[in-house]
């Protein structure tokens, strides 16, 4: 019979107002193998430990029921605080009587009644515990940035400089992410290249980082600590190690018809390219869809072209597979597609373009070197709409609910820069409401209006058309409740972000959680907001929701300093609650594999040979306590219950449910 | 048929290729047939195969594919099903057994014959539509509609699964089977007649595992309700509602893996429909996941462990009135 102890907790008035804690304590002191009970006013602060620490020792007890709030908030330390008498951690429990009972309640017999069910539940369960051990595990020392994005640079610099290997994972031919399209940064307007290439530069010369750019994520095996990942490099037919990035091969490929998405498509490029100038790591890949030779076997100019010997055509795909201690997401974000948005003509009018592809038309490296020109017919416009919160904060199907942060500002940018560089354009702004919170915003915002005389409209363009060289727009003026038709030369919408479309399936290679919109789910959205509730897996840049750069870093660094924390530790303790299969009545069916969200089940054929019976091999499960997460999946797929979880036995649930129902 | 099947046997016993065969014999009457494993070429006199031969064998097959050397097994489309589905949970060894498909065009189900008024049965013969009874009273004519089992008559395939060799005709999937209109009635119940209707015929239930044991499904090395670990485990019903718990827990266990063969009711002394229970589920399966046959394919992760992202979400539950 095991000797109990039961302390509950008031925490102040969260429980005491509404649960009759005095009461609880005298009645489960009542229960069978209950030796102590009592009530504190905050059982979490030292006093509260102490009283039972001193209980531990003064009455002999073997196990402890704690009656507070959710397990979630203090299992831990209350566990820290038995284990520092020398009482195993596992013989205690906490029977929630807050978040699950004084809180929702608020009749205090019935609340007293339902908290006095819950510690008995309890105290059944802890009858039956058994001390449990945990392992430990080694961390392997390196970590993982999937997406090289400014999120990823800056994280995989942070970790590198404390002194960790990281790989950075980038399915583009280089790094950089959006940031490489961009032309001048709110709100300082110093130029995007200026401020990255240096950091591209640092992430290329990094002795702890190594970059696979053009791979992709392919498998994730494993657990916090001990990552297996399977990487794939897509051949670029161009061996990475010989190229020296010339660019000669660049100019002379005959092939100049290809979509240029550097530029969004705005220009061409050869079947052979370089992104841009300052590309990391700066060597030629071959579009294989436009490739001549590949897709004929004729032509071979490149090879020829290229004094290095780097161009191979036989290059095939390559698998690699790499250890990792931690992994974090840093996969960034795309601008929607606008062909739902019929009524801003973006698929009628090439003048119609998205604030992406304007800040191309912008930049010294885009289609016109930065002279800003109609993509039509190359003239200068005179009049310029933009449109704010195409497809962000919609409730129709097409658009996104939320907020994509960025466009009011980078919109305000657009516009200033117009006015700056040709100021005898119009500009007409259209918004719902502008959103400009942040250090120096608001006041980039006012000199738009102010000093650089943009036309800000509050309301929506309901209608553009091309007629002509013109683009018609109709719009209304919401303050002033007037009709407004405009005749533009261009027409910039600010299309809403949104998440990678990798980024789902790589959520589900990771088992980490997203939300509807496909961003990722932070473990804590105020409390761990860097961090996956899937342990070892941290989240960075727009891939966690829309945020621009100043944040992105931000949130970058906070990402390393956690992935540093978990890479400094030799071991990690693990969850002694992970489930066994008793071989004995095993039929190795593979139920609980087919479920298991983690791969830990494996199976073995073992000798149960009895004299009686002669021989008899059977095949058997066994979990991987290192990998397992006590999820208790397997144990109710089991069907012949072969499988139970340490400190979840089927036992000790039925026991709690009995006393529940008694 | 059955010396054709006896002939083949014989040859395979004689060439090594196999070292025994599973089939059927006939027990104390003709149409108590039970499967039976025949060590040697002499024994098979004692084989029969005819349309009493309903019984599903492929379940012996896991602890005979354990021993040494390899067995030739008869089975019939809807065993094979059954096979598979153990192939695929791992409890056969595969290479352990030569598998000749044969063809079955339904087999008679002894209880419709004698509510017939036919007694005294000897023996049976199929002639076109009417099988013939050989009694001791001389011979019977039934239709084959009047006296063949429920599962044959609601047949879904008469086409095999994984065979190495095929004796006589190869079928089809019978895309017509009405095999889900008696589980529509149901659904069409109030949950209160449904509810009714269960406790009618769950009631009879004198638990004495025989459906449990002949399930091909239920091959547990050691079954939950003999697991003194699992609470579940008396024998003794306290009350009689502990005996539909009972099925309706083996029924949770074989959902997704019950390939329907209809064994569980072919052998309950009480006569009760529980093919129905597990009818209830595939119907569900392949509404809410899309068709799923178990034992159709080897590879396929069933419905039930397995998620895909258009998977039904919980609350069809509701939408369908399951709160009620
Ligand atoms: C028009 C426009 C103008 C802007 N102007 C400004 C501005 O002036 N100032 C400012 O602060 N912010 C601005 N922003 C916002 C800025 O672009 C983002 O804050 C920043 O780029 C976010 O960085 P990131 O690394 O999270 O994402 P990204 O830059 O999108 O990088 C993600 C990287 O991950 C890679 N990737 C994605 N999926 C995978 C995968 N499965 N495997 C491997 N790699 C993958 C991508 O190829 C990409 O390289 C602007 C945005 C837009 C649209
Ligand atoms: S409890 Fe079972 S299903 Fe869950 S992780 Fe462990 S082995 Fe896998
Ligand atoms: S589900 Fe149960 S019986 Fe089947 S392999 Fe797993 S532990 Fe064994
Ligand atoms: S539950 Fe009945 S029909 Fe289903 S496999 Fe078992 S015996 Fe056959
Ligand atoms: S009832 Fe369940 S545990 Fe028992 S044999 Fe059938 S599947 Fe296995
Ligand atoms: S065979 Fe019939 S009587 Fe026997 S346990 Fe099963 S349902 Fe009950």
């Amino acid at each position: 019979m095991q000797r109990i102890g039961v302390f509950v907790c008031h925490c102040g008035t969260n429980i005491a107002a509404t649960v009759d804690v005095k009461k609880v304590a005298e009645t489960l002191l009542q229960e069978p193998g209950v030796v102590y009970a009592t009530d504190y006013q905050y059982m979490c602060s030292e006093a509260g430990q102490n009283m039972i620490k001193d209980a531990i020792k003064a009455q002999n007890l073997t196990g402890v029921v704690i009656c507070s709030c959710s397990p979630r908030m203090h299992e831990a330390t209350f566990r820290k605080a038995v284990a520092a008498v020398g009482m195993n951690p596992y013989m205690l429990e906490v029977a929630n009587i807050r978040e699950q009972c004084s809180w929702i309640h608020k009749n205090i017999e019935e609340a007293t009644e339902k908290a006095i069910i819950l510690g008995r539940a309890a105290v059944a369960k802890v009858h039956l515990n058994a001390p449990l051990i945990a392992g430990q595990t080694p961390v392997t020392k390196r970590a993982l940035v999937i997406g090289g994005g400014i999120a990823g640079i800056q994280c995989a610099l942070d970790i590198a400089d404390a002194g960790y290997q990281v790989d950075i994972v980038e399915k583009e031919p280089t790094v950089g992410g959006k940031m490489t399209k961009i032309d001048k940064t709110f709100p300082t307007l110093d130029c995007s290249s200026c401020i990255l290439t240096p950091k591209m530069v640092d992430v290329a010369q990094n002795e702890n980082i190594k970059i696979y750019s053009y791979s992709e994520v392919e498998s994730v095996k494993g657990f916090v600590g001990n990552f297996t990942v399977g990487i794939k490099r897509k051949a670029r037919y161009v061996k990475e190690d010989i190229c020296t990035g010339c660019g000669l091969c660049t100019e002379k490929c005959p092939q100049k018809k290809v979509p240029n998405d550097y530029n969004l498509g705005l220009d061409t490029k050869r079947a052979i390219y370089i992104p841009f100038a300052q590309a990391v790591p700066k060597v030629a890949t071959i579009d294989a869809d436009y490739c001549t030779m590949l897709k004929t076997g004729k032509c071979g100019v490149c090879s020829k072209i290229c004094t290095a010997g780097a161009i191979d055509y036989t290059q095939q795909d390559e698998h690699l597979e790499e250890q990792y201690g931690a992994i974090v997401v840093a996969t960034g974000y795309n601008p929607i597609k606008l062909d739902a948005f019929d009524e801003f003509a973006y698929s009628q009018s090439p003048d119609v373009v998205t604030s992406l592809e304007f800040e191309r038309l912008m930049s010294a490296s885009g289609p016109n070197g930065g002279h800003l020109v109609r993509p039509s017919d190359h003239k200068e416009p005179k009049t310029i709409v933009f449109v704010q919160c195409v497809g962000s904060r919609s409730t129709v199907e097409c658009g996104k609910p939320y907020c994509s942060k960025i466009c009011c500002m980078y919109t305000c940018k657009h516009a200033m820069l117009c006015r700056e560089k040709y100021p005898d354009t119009e500009v007409y702004v259209f918004y719902i409401d502008v959103r400009t919170p942040g250090k120096n915003y608001d006041e980039f915002y006012r000199r738009a209006v102010e000093e650089y005389d943009v036309h800000y409209i509050k309301g929506m363009v309901g209608k553009v058309c091309p007629e002509g060289d013109k683009l018609k727009v109709q719009a209304s003026d919401l303050l002033t409740n007037e009709q407004l038709h405009i005749d533009a030369d261009m027409v910039v919408l600010a299309a809403a972000i949104e998440a990678d479309k990798s980024a789902r399936p790589l959520a589900t290679l990771l088992t980490a959680s997203m939300d509807t919109n496909d961003f990722f789910t932070e473990a804590h959205a105020k409390l761990r907001p860097v961090e996956s509730p899937t342990a070892g897996v941290f989240l960075a840049g727009c891939a966690q929701g829309p945020k621009d750069i100043p944040e992105t870093v931000t949130q970058a660094g906070a990402c390393a300093s956690k992935v540093i924390g978990l890479l400094a530790k030799d071991h990690l303790v693990g969850n002694p609650c992970v489930a066994h299969s008793d071989e004995m009545m095993c039929n190795g069916c593979s139920t609980c594999a087919n479920v298991c969200p983690y791969g830990a089940i494996t199976y073995e054929t073992k000798d149960f040979s009895r004299r009686k019976d002669g021989t008899l091999m059977r095949r058997v499960a066994s979990v991987n306590p290192a990998v397992c997460q006590g999820c208790g999946c397997c144990t109710v797929a089991c069907p012949s219950g072969a499988m139970d979880l340490y400190g979840f036995s089927t036992k000790q649930i039925m026991s709690e449910v009995d006393a529940i129902c008694k | 048929m059955q010396e054709a099947m006896i002939a083949r046997a014989k040859e395979l016993l004689a060439d090594g290729s196999v070292s025994r065969v599973m089939g059927w014999k006939k027990g104390e009457f003709s149409y108590d047939i039970s499967p039976a494993v025949f060590e040697n070429a002499d024994q098979l006199v004692d084989f029969v195969y005819d349309d009493f031969c309903g019984a599903n064998v492929s379940k012996y097959l896991i602890n005979e594919s354990k021993k040494e050397g390899k067995i030739l097994a008869f089975l019939k489309p809807c065993d094979s099903y059954s096979f598979a589905q153990l192939l695929k949970e791992h409890r056969i060894d595969r290479e352990k057994v030569y598998v000749i498909g044969i063809p079955s065009y339904g087999k008679a189900d002894i209880n419709k014959i004698r509510a017939k008024g036919i007694d005294g049965v000897l023996g049976i013969k199929s002639e076109g539509t009417d099988f013939i009874v050989d009694t001791i009273y001389g011979e019977e004519k039934i239709a084959k509609f009047e006296a063949m089992s429920e599962r044959c008559l609601t047949c879904k395939s008469k086409k095999h699964v994984d065979v190495d060799e095929m004796m006589g005709e190869e079928g089809e999937w019978n895309a017509e089977s009405k095999r889900f209109d008696k589980v529509a009635e149901l659904e069409a119940m109030t949950p209160d007649e449904r509810f009714e209707f269960w406790r009618g015929e769950l009631s009879r239930c004198i638990r004495c595992n025989a459906c449990r044991n002949v399930c091909p499904a239920c091959t547990c090395v050691s079954c939950v309700f003999d697991n003194p670990n699992s609470d579940i485990n008396n024998k003794a019903a306290a009350s009689s509602f502990e005996e539909n718990m009972f099925h309706i827990i083996r029924a949770f266990h074989v959902a997704g893996r019950c390939t329907d063969c209809g064994e569980c009711s072919r052998v309950c002394p009480q006569n009760i429909p529980l093919h129905l229970l597990n009818r209830k589920f595939i119907k569900d399966i392949n509404e809410l996941y899309g068709q799923y046959q178990a034992g159709a394919n080897a590879d396929e992760k069933y419905p039930m462990v397995n998620f895909t992202f258009d998977d039904c979400e919980p609350g069809i539950v509701y939408k369908r009135g399951g709160n009620q």
